[in-house]
């Protein structure tokens, strides 16, 4: 009797949690294992700093923020979304060219803009307002989308992107921009255009370089050879690989990672935390990490199929990918396949309104797809 | 128009959109495989590589020098010894404004304002968290003058090191030699592991020869860096196993030198240009080895300034120069006993057969007078009245029996000629002259005139003090040789056991009939006997010298001038040598004695030898001793010197 009690017991509250994620519009499984990437971040994190309890709070405390923004976002009724995408976007616009006319110079590039209260970074916005707003021009029309749409979807994409890469943040002005286009992709952009949209890309490659800072070119030259340079530009990228390496399957162990904790390996705690998880947790540690990745990605594009009407489903998918392109353009850099382009790992890298942003978006996906009962209501 | 006719499929929609979320979610996982393949690659296929890349970041050597090994007298005394030096250093990253820093330290006159440039330069190089010696040694007033001042000077710190200390200061020095700073020229030939944290070396003298024992062996230790090569003590949470290898200090050196005989005849020499060797001629164990001016080698030790070298390398007195080893001079008539040793060894003459001497002598068919010190002549004299008269024209004409190349064979048997292997680098090996060395040389012929003038120690031939010393040790030991060494005893720094090194016995000399070393030795003797050359210096001593003077000719002399000292630069003046052994029946010492330019051997030279008799044999080491009263100058007064052979007493 007692075990039937304890049974029916459990059931009840896993009954009210699922009530009370059910009322907040936020998804369980999503919320799992975003948590679990966050938890696993922190954890990292602590070492990654080299034990400074400060950071870590500080973390903390953006975290609680980006926790808040998400389970806001989520009340927001879709509609709404919807229609303040425009708004947002146009925000976002003034707020770069704002940047780029009088902005404070924040770690060697122009990305801030001192609001006297806060110090903000606009081209975060844009990780938001461009999905958000390609989606609402598509959202009307009917898919796949014309050529005369595509070219106009593709300008709302380059304004932004061209703006944030000037400032110059070449990693966010790749998100952006793969933001904006993995709408594109989604709403069934034909084959033929992707097509001539690679080749276009490769034939602006010369012309790219041309336009390119001196510390972005030597960077993709580095990435062809990191040796050529290895006190120079190419030491993120070896120092990267050897703590990697040197983890070998199971790692050296939590905070023992000397790669990391002697400071050999830069931005040890913001963009290559991945090859301290690497040196100090090993293999198991990053795979781990990835299989959580996975599921986040793979429970943000099912509910993105989810979804009730194309903007929903453009967003949503939208933003689900766009976290791929953060996990592996960041992972990918850091085990010495991509270029260093910077690129945080995310929920996981210290500070930023990164992690902000990415929660926001989360709690958008969650606002577009939990109304949907209240809608069919 | 056609526009305006498509509508919103939202099946069609909803199957695209499904479509393309599939192809990206398989996409994704495909891609992200690929990134775990990569850390497979990294983590699993090449972990050794890394691993060892790792560890070599991390873990740097700090290498610790040894201690180097002390240097004892025969009394074990110590003569070299490790103390601590204060020296100033800078330590960059403190340091607010080096440049000023270091003009100010020149303004309170720690550092010479001309080192200022060079001394930037230094601080730019190294690493910033690296200390770097600015002076080597701080005087007690400078360290009193810095402290007073040290608070305006962040980042500038007076710290403590071992370095060299010679308290005897220029006693010994020749013999010691020093130890200075690594030079370039010392890196060629040096295991920079050895001397990694090391500043000095041996640069000459013991110090030098002995430099692989007394350096010792440098140890490491294993040090954790981070990136920048700082130093950290700990990784993360758990302390690191670091390995350290302590250093082997060097062993220590005994030698046969007696620091109080050294010091009566660093004082004897006092004020003179010379050089004195004093061996024992049962061992072979040097107990003074003396060249005189000397130097202080703690200047050496403690970073000596250029100015300061200036000066000991251009001094006319030449102090750096060690005339016991690398000085050749002609021997004059200290070679005498050895030439009647080669008529012996050969058995060319009767050592009891007179022969007349009418102050001068000829070769056959020439008319040219090959001239005796003493003008009148010796009368008729046998072996042992040429030696104790220095009869020079029995040595004419002993020499002009045996031929060069027997002279050359018999006192090569003596250690003439070359080195005497002494245990100390930087000997020079004199010359003694042959037939074919002339040949070789000057591509001329050998001349009987040539030969006759070695005779009496003159011509071609020129030996070191130290040969000269050797030499008269083999005689006083009747022809047992032993090569002449400073190091008698090694102590092993690490079990402390001292190794007795064996004496290093040499071919002897042998006599047909060994009955004739008395010759010899009785011919010595008489030197120091009424009617000998060496009387005055020798008198009243409790034991019996044997000894021969000398009195080589540095400035030929025209063959019908005089010879006037007091007319003749000083330069050019006479050497006065001396070699002696005592007591004359069971020979304790040997010693030659060198004075440059000094003048006669039996007045100049003699009397060095008898204050190292008296402080060796006797104890008296008092230097303020009065030295016997001088006597009635037994010596004739300088006598007309024939071209181009010698004066002698």
């Amino acid at each position: 009797m007692l075990f039937t009690d304890t049974q029916s017991q459990t059931r009840r509250t896993l009954t009210a949690t699922g009530r009370l994620l059910r009322r907040l519009h936020l998804d369980g499984p999503l919320l799992a294992a975003l948590a679990a990437v966050v938890a696993f971040g922190l954890f990292v994190l602590y070492s990654a700093t080299g034990e400074n309890v400060g950071q870590w709070l500080n973390q903390l405390e953006r975290l609680a923020l980006a926790l808040a923004a998400l389970v806001a976002l989520a009340q927001v009724p879709p509609p709404w979304l919807r229609r303040i995408s425009p708004l947002l976007y146009g925000i976002g616009i003034v707020l770069l060219v704002a940047v780029a006319v009088h902005g404070s110079v924040g770690n060697g590039a122009q990305r801030w803009l001192d609001l006297k209260i806060v110090r903000f970074q606009p081209s975060e916005i844009m990780k938001l307002a461009v999905p958000m707003m390609c989606a609402w021009y598509l959202h009307e029309r009917p898919l796949p989308p014309s050529l005369r749409d595509v070219l106009v979807v593709l300008i709302l994409i380059l304004v932004p992107s061209l703006l944030i890469a000037k400032q110059p943040d070449l990693g966010t002005a790749l998100l952006v921009a793969s933001a904006g286009i993995l709408v594109l992709f989604l709403a069934g952009m034909s084959a033929l255009v992707i097509v001539l949209g690679v080749t276009a890309i490769g034939a602006a490659v010369p012309v790219a370089w041309h336009f390119m800072h001196d510390y972005q070119r030597q960077r993709v030259l580095t990435f062809i050879d990191p040796s050529t340079d290895p006190l120079g530009a190419g030491y993120h990228s070896i120092q990267s690989q050897i703590a990697i390496g040197s983890g070998g399957i199971f790692g050296k162990g939590w905070m023992n990672g000397s790669q990391a904790q002697l400071e050999f390996l830069p931005e040890r705690s913001t963009d290559f935390i991945f090859a301290v998880i690497g040196e100090e947790l090993g293999l198991l540690g990053q795979t781990f990490l990835i299989v959580l990745y996975l599921i986040v990605i793979g429970r943000a594009l099912y509910m993105a199929s989810e979804a009730q009407n194309t903007y929903a489903r453009l967003v949503c998918g939208s933003f689900a990918l766009t976290f791929f392109v953060y996990v592996f353009v960041n992972t990918g850099m850091v085990s010495g396949i991509l270029p260093v382009v910077g690129v945080p790992l995310p929920l996981v890298s210290y500070g930023g309104t990164a992690m902000v942003t990415l929660l926001a978006s989360f709690g958008v996906l969650m606002s577009l797809n939990r109304h949907r009962k209240l809608v069919g209501a | 128009m056609r526009r305006a006719v498509r509508i919103k499929d939202h099946w069609g929609e909803q199957r695209l959109f499904t479509g393309r979320t599939l192809f990206a979610g398989i996409a994704t996982a495909l891609l992200l495989m690929v990134v775990i393949g990569r850390l497979f690659v990294l983590q699993v296929m090449r972990h050794e590589y890394y691993a060892d890349l790792s560890q070599g970041n991390r873990v740097r050597l700090e290498p610790l020098p040894p201690d180097r090994g002390l240097i004892y007298d025969s009394n074990g005394t110590v003569i070299a010894e490790n103390t601590p030096a204060y020296q100033l250093e800078l330590t960059p990253e403190q340091v607010p404004d080096v440049p000023d820093t270091l003009q100010r330290l020149a303004a309170i006159g720690m550092i010479d304002a001309d080192q200022v440039p060079a001394l930037t330069r230094l601080v730019r190089g190294g690493r910033k968290f690296e200390a770097i010696p600015l002076r080597l040694s701080l005087s007690d007033a400078d360290m009193a003058s810095f402290s007073v001042h040290q608070y305006t000077f962040p980042g500038v710190e007076i710290q403590t090191r071992l370095a060299r200390w010679y308290p005897f200061g220029n006693e010994g020095v020749h013999a010691l030699g020093y130890v200075a700073a690594i030079s370039e020229d010392d890196l060629q030939h040096i295991d920079r592991d050895q001397y990694a944290g090391s500043a000095l070396i041996g640069k000459i003298g013991l110090e030098s020869a002995y430099e692989a024992q007394l350096h010792g062996t440098a140890g490491h230790r294993q040090v954790l860096v981070n990136a920048q090569g700082r130093r950290v003590e700990r990784l993360g949470t758990t302390p690191v196993h670091l390995e350290t290898l302590p250093p082997r200090a060097g062993n220590d050196i005994f030698l046969g030198l007696d620091m109080r005989v050294q010091h009566v005849a660093e004082e004897a020499l006092a004020g003179k240009r010379g050089a004195v060797v004093a061996i024992q001629p049962e061992t072979g164990d040097i107990v003074a080895l003396a060249s005189v001016p000397t130097y202080d080698p703690n200047k050496f030790t403690r970073g000596i300034s250029s100015r300061e070298y200036a000066v000991l390398r251009d001094d006319i007195d030449r102090p750096l120069f060690n005339r016991a080893l690398r000085g050749t001079y002609p021997p004059g008539s200290t070679i005498k006993p050895m030439m009647a040793l080669a008529g012996l060894e050969y058995a060319v003459i009767d050592p009891n057969a007179s022969r007349p001497c009418h102050g001068y002598y000829t070769l056959p068919g020439s008319t040219h007078h090959y001239r005796d010190w003493k003008k009148e002549g010796h009368g008729s004299v046998d072996m042992r009245h040429a030696i104790a008269t220095s009869c020079d024209v029995y040595f004419y004409g002993l020499a002009e029996i045996l031929g060069i190349d027997r002279v050359h064979d018999s006192l090569a048997t003596l250690g003439f000629g070359k080195a005497t292997g002494v245990d100390v680098g930087g000997e020079r090996a004199g010359l003694l002259p042959s037939q074919a060395w002339k040949m070789q040389t000057y591509k001329q012929q050998w001349y009987p005139g040539d030969t006759v003038i070695v005779g009496i120690g003159q011509g071609y031939l020129l030996v070191t003090p130290i040969q000269l010393a050797h030499a008269a040790a083999v005689i006083a030991a009747r022809g047992r040789s032993f090569q002449p060494r400073l190091v008698t005893a090694i102590r092993d720094a690490v079990t402390g056991r001292v190794a007795k090194l064996p004496p290093v016995a040499e071919t002897p000399l042998e006599l047909k009939d060994p009955g004739m070393w008395d010759i010899v030795v009785q011919g010595m003797e008489m030197v120091t006997e009424a009617g000998g050359t060496a009387v005055a210096a020798t008198r009243g001593a409790p034991y019996r010298i044997a000894a021969k003077t000398g009195t080589a000719q540095v400035f030929s002399i025209g063959q019908n001038e005089k010879y006037n000292a007091s007319q003749v630069s000083e330069r050019l003046r006479d050497h006065a040598l001396f070699i002696a052994f005592a007591p004359a029946d069971a020979p304790k010492l040997a010693i030659a004695v060198l004075v440059e330019n000094g003048g006669h051997g039996g007045s100049v030279a003699a009397p060095i030898a008898r204050r190292i008799f008296d402080a060796y044999l006797l104890g008296k080491y008092d230097v303020d001793t009065p030295a016997p009263p001088p006597a009635l100058p037994a010596t004739p007064p300088p006598a007309p010197a024939p071209s181009p052979a010698v004066t002698e007493h």
